[in-house]
C-alpha cells in the first residue's frame, strides 16, 4: 500500500465517523480498505501494483453505492456493510476429496478447487504444463509472470465505475488462470470450484479469474460457488474472459452459496472478430447476490448468448446487471434471464445494450421473464437500450407474472396433483434457460433442484 | 347404474347466482346433451363438476359413483374418472404433451390400482389412440396445445379422453370453432369411446354436433335451470324454434322447470 492511498483512506475514515444514534453499525469504505490492506504480503509485479493502485483510487472516488445510485437503486448493500468484513483466512483444515465430490458434477477433466478463496492443489487436477490447455492458480501464474496476465488482467474488467471490481483488483490474492492455445479444442469442461468454509461472519474472499481463449480455440468452463458453512461469508469475484478471433467459449457460473452469504460477481468478456461466447448464470444462493455480466464486441461478426436463471425465496435478493456493448458491426447478442421468486424474495434485472454509431447490422435481443410464486415477491426490471446506429435490429421484453392458474387447473383436471402440477409449471418456466446450458450434468442438477426447491412454496 | 346424481345444485360467481337448484342424473351407458342459450349456465355446470375454484357452490349435492364429488380436488375427480374436454384448451408452453399425458395417465392408473405404463407401452397406446382421432402424432412432440389450430386443440381434448378412458366425459362446447371435417372427426372419436360402463354429458349451443353424437336425452338449460328435458328430437325442435319459446312464461308448459 502506498502512502497516497493511505492518506485517502484515513481522510475518509474521518469523514465517515459512525453515528452513535444509528444502529446497527455499518462499515465505512475506509474501514473496509483498512481491513484488507495488509491482509497478505503482496508480491505482485510492478504492473499489477500500479493497476491495484489505480483501482484503489477509483474505489475511493466512487465510494460505496447508496439508494441514490441508479445502478444500485433496488439493491441496498446494507447487509454487506453490517458484517465485520475481513479477509478470509486460509482454511484451518484440508477438505477431503469426499467432501468436494458432491460439487464436481462428475466431471473428470481439469479441475481447480479453491477453499475460502485459496487454491487447494491437493484437491485440484491440473493439466500438464505446455499442453493445449493451461490451467493454474493465479498466484502461481503471477509468480511465474505468465504473459497473459499483464496483457489482460484488469484490462477487461475494471474502469467501469464498479466499486466491487475495483476492490477485487486491489485486494485479490488468488483465483484461476485458464488458457486454451490457439486453434485447440479442449474437449473436457474445466471446473473452477469455489467452496466457502469460513465460520466467522464477514470473512470475505476476493477471487479473480482470467480465461483466455486463443484464436480459433474452443473450451467450456464451469465455475461454481458453494458454502460448507452457514456463516454469512462474502464472495467478491471477478472473472475476465478474452476470446480471440473465431474462439468459442461456453461459460457456466452456478452460485449456490448459503442463504446468509453475500455474493458479488462480475463476469466480463472481450470478444474479438467472429468469436462466440455463451454465458450461463444460475443464482440460487446468498441473501444478496449481485451479478454483473458484460461483453464488448471488439471485432465484427461476434456472437454472444447471455442466459440466466435466478431461483430465490425467503428474503433473498438476486440482481442481474448486464451490458452488451455492440462496438462493432454485424454482431449478434441474445439475452434470456428468467427469475422464479417465492417468499418475500426480490429480483432485479437491468439490461443495457449499447449499439455504437458504426455498429450497423447489429442484431440484439433481450428478454427478462419473472414468475412470482407469492404475493410478497417483487421484481424490478429495466431494459436500457442505447442505439446510435440506424440499420439494426434490437428487441427487448420483460414480463412479471404469477403462475397461470388456468394451466394449473388444466393439468389437475387430467389427474396430476397440485404439487406435481406446480413443479411441471416451474420446470416449464425455467426450461428454455436450462435447456440452453451446454453441460448435461448441470442441466440434470438444475432439473432436480427445480423440483426440490419450490416444493412448499404454494 | 347411476353414475352421476346432481341434486338441487346452486352455484355462482362472486355472489351472483348462475345455477339455480339444478337436478340431473346420468346412468352408465347414456349420453346426455345440455343445450341452452348463451349465459344460461352450461359452462358453469361443466366447471363446477370438474372442480373449478372460480365458482362457489351455494347449495345442493353431486354424487359421482356414490361419492361426494364436490368434496374432491380436481385431480381426485379426474382420477375417479371425470373428464372435462375444455371449451378453450389451455396452451402450456414448455410442457411436453407426451410427458404431460403419461404423467396424467399414470396418476389415473394408480388411482384405479393399475401399474404405471412404461414409456414404450405408453407410446404404443398413444399411436393407437391418435389414429381414432386422426390426430397427427407429431403434435404430441410439441408443448401442450402450443401452436395447435382450433381444430387440433379440440381433437387433442378427445384424444386425451381416449387415453385416460374416463367414466364420465363432459364435453364443454367441443363443437365450437370446428369446421365440418373436424366436427366429424371429434364426434367419431367420442362415438368410438362409448361403452356400456361410461357416460357423456355433451354441452352445446347448437344442434349440429348432435347429428353426429346422438344423445339419449336432451336437457334445455335456461337461466340456471333445466326447463325442459326430452329425447333427441328435442334438439331438432330447438334448432327450428330457438330458445325463446321456452323462456316466454305463456309458452312454458307448467311443471317443466325442475
Amino acid at each position: 500500500m502506498t502512502a497516497a492511498a493511505d492518506s485517502v483512506a484515513s481522510s475518509l475514515r474521518i469523514e465517515a465517523q459512525p453515528d452513535a444514534h444509528q444502529p446497527p453499525p455499518s462499515m465505512s469504505l475506509a474501514a473496509v480498505l483498512a481491513a484488507f490492506r495488509d491482509a497478505a504480503p503482496d508480491t505482485a509485479p510492478a504492473w499489477l501494483k500500479s493497476r491495484r493502485q489505480a483501482a484503489l483510487s477509483s474505489a475511493v472516488e466512487l465510494g460505496f453505492p447508496t439508494a441514490k445510485d441508479e445502478e444500485w437503486r433496488f439493491t441496498p448493500i446494507t447487509p454487506l456493510l453490517e458484517l465485520p468484513l475481513h479477509p478470509a483466512r486460509p482454511p484451518a483444515r484440508r477438505l477431503t476429496a469426499g467432501e468436494i465430490a458432491p460439487f464436481t458434477f462428475g466431471l473428470e477433466g481439469c479441475r481447480l478447487v479453491f477453499v475460502d478463496g485459496w487454491f487447494c492443489p491437493e484437491l485440484s487436477l491440473l493439466p500438464a504444463p505446455g499442453g493445449d490447455l493451461q490451467a493454474v492458480s493465479l498466484r502461481a501464474a503471477l509468480a511465474g509472470n505468465a504473459p497473459e496476465l499483464e496483457r489482460h488482467l484488469a484490462r477487461v474488467a475494471g474502469g467501469g465505475a464498479l466499486i466491487f471490481t475495483d476492490l477485487n483488483t486491489a485486494f485479490f490474492r488468488d483465483g484461476a488462470l485458464v488458457c486454451a492455445a490457439p486453434g485447440k479444442v479442449i474437449a473436457q469442461p474445466v471446473l473452477m470450484l469455489f467452496i466457502a468454509t469460513a465460520g466467522e461472519a464477514g470473512a470475505a474472499a476476493h477471487v479473480r479469474n482470467l480465461i483466455v481463449a486463443g484464436a480459433g480455440s474452443e473450451m467450456k468452463i464451469l465455475e461454481t460457488y458453494v458454502s460448507l458453512s452457514g456463516a454469512p461469508h462474502v464472495t467478491n469475484t471477478v472473472t475476465e474472459l478474452v476470446l480471440g478471433a473465431e474462439a468459442r467459449v461456453d461459460h457456466c457460473k452456478i452460485q449456490e452459496e448459503n442463504h446468509r452469504a453475500i455474493h458479488i460477481a462480475a463476469v466480463q468478456a472481450r470478444q474479438e472478430r467472429g468469436s462466440h461466447w455463451t454465458s450461463h448464470s444460475v443464482s440460487t444462493g446468498a441473501q444478496l447476490a449481485r451479478h454483473q455480466i458484460q461483453t464488448v464486441f471488439d471485432g465484427e461478426n461476434g456472437f454472444c448468448l447471455l442466459n440466466g436463471l435466478y431461483l430465490i425465496g425467503g428474503g433473498q435478493l438476486a440482481d442481474y446487471h448486464t451490458v452488451v456493448d455492440h462496438a462493432r458491426p454485424r454482431c449478434e447478442s441474445h439475452e434470456y434471464y428468467h427469475g422464479i421468486l417465492s417468499g418475500s424474495a426480490r429480483g432485479v434485472f437491468n439490461g443495457k445494450i449499447f449499439v455504437r454509431q458504426d455498429a450497423q447490422k447489429t442484431n440484439a435481443k433481450q428478454t427478462n421473464r419473472n414468475l412470482l410464486l407469492s404475493d410478497d415477491a417483487v421484481v424490478d426490471t429495466k431494459p436500457q437500450l442505447e442505439i446510435f446506429a440506424d440499420d439494426v435490429k434490437c428487441t427487448h421484453g420483460a414480463t412479471v407474472g404469477q403462475m397461470d392458474e388456468e394451466a394449473l387447473f388444466y393439468l389437475r383436471s387430467r389427474g396430476i396433483g397440485l404439487e406435481h402440477a406446480r413443479q411441471i409449471m416451474i420446470r416449464a418456466f425455467a426450461g428454455d434457460v436450462v435447456d440452453r446450458i451446454p453441460l448435461e450434468p448441470v442441466r440434470a442438477h438444475l432439473n432436480i433442484m427445480l423440483t426440490e426447491r419450490f416444493k412448499d412454496s404454494a | 347404474m347411476e353414475l352421476l346424481d346432481i341434486r338441487n345444485l346452486s352455484a355462482g360467481v362472486e355472489g351472483r347466482p348462475i345455477l339455480k337448484n339444478l337436478s340431473l342424473s346420468l346412468n352408465a351407458g347414456e349420453v346426455h346433451a345440455i343445450m341452452g342459450p348463451n349465459g344460461s349456465g352450461k359452462s358453469t355446470l361443466a366447471g363446477v363438476l370438474a372442480g373449478r375454484t372460480d365458482y362457489e357452490v351455494t347449495g345442493g349435492s353431486v354424487l359421482f359413483q356414490g361419492a361426494d364429488l364436490l368434496a374432491m380436488k380436481p385431480e381426485d375427480r379426474a382420477r375417479a374418472g371425470v373428464f372435462l374436454a375444455f371449451q378453450y384448451p389451455v396452451e402450456i408452453p414448455g410442457v411436453n404433451s407426451t410427458y404431460f399425458l403419461r404423467a396424467a395417465l399414470n396418476e389415473c392408473r394408480k388411482a384405479r390400482g393399475e401399474s404405471e405404463l412404461a414409456p414404450i407401452e405408453f407410446l404404443k397406446l398413444v399411436k393407437q389412440k391418435s389414429k381414432i382421432l386422426q390426430l397427427d402424432p407429431a403434435l404430441l412432440n410439441r408443448p401442450v396445445n402450443e401452436g395447435f389450430s382450433g381444430g387440433e386443440k379440440k381433437r387433442n381434448e378427445i384424444f386425451q379422453m381416449a387415453v385416460l378412458e374416463p367414466r364420465l366425459a363432459i364435453l364443454d362446447e367441443t363443437d365450437s370453432g370446428l369446421d365440418i371435417d373436424a366436427l366429424k372427426a371429434v364426434a367419431g372419436g367420442v362415438n368410438k369411446l362409448r361403452r356400456p360402463d361410461n357416460a357423456a354429458l355433451v354441452i352445446t349451443h347448437y344442434q349440429r354436433l348432435l347429428n353426429y353424437i346422438v344423445p339419449d336425452f336432451v336437457h334445455v338449460l335456461v337461466d340456471g335451470q333445466i326447463v325442459r328435458s326430452g329425447g333427441k328430437e328435442l334438439a331438432l325442435t330447438l334448432e327450428a324454434r330457438g330458445y325463446d319459446w321456452l323462456t316466454e312464461p305463456a309458452a312454458a308448459p307448467a311443471g317443466a322447470a325442475s
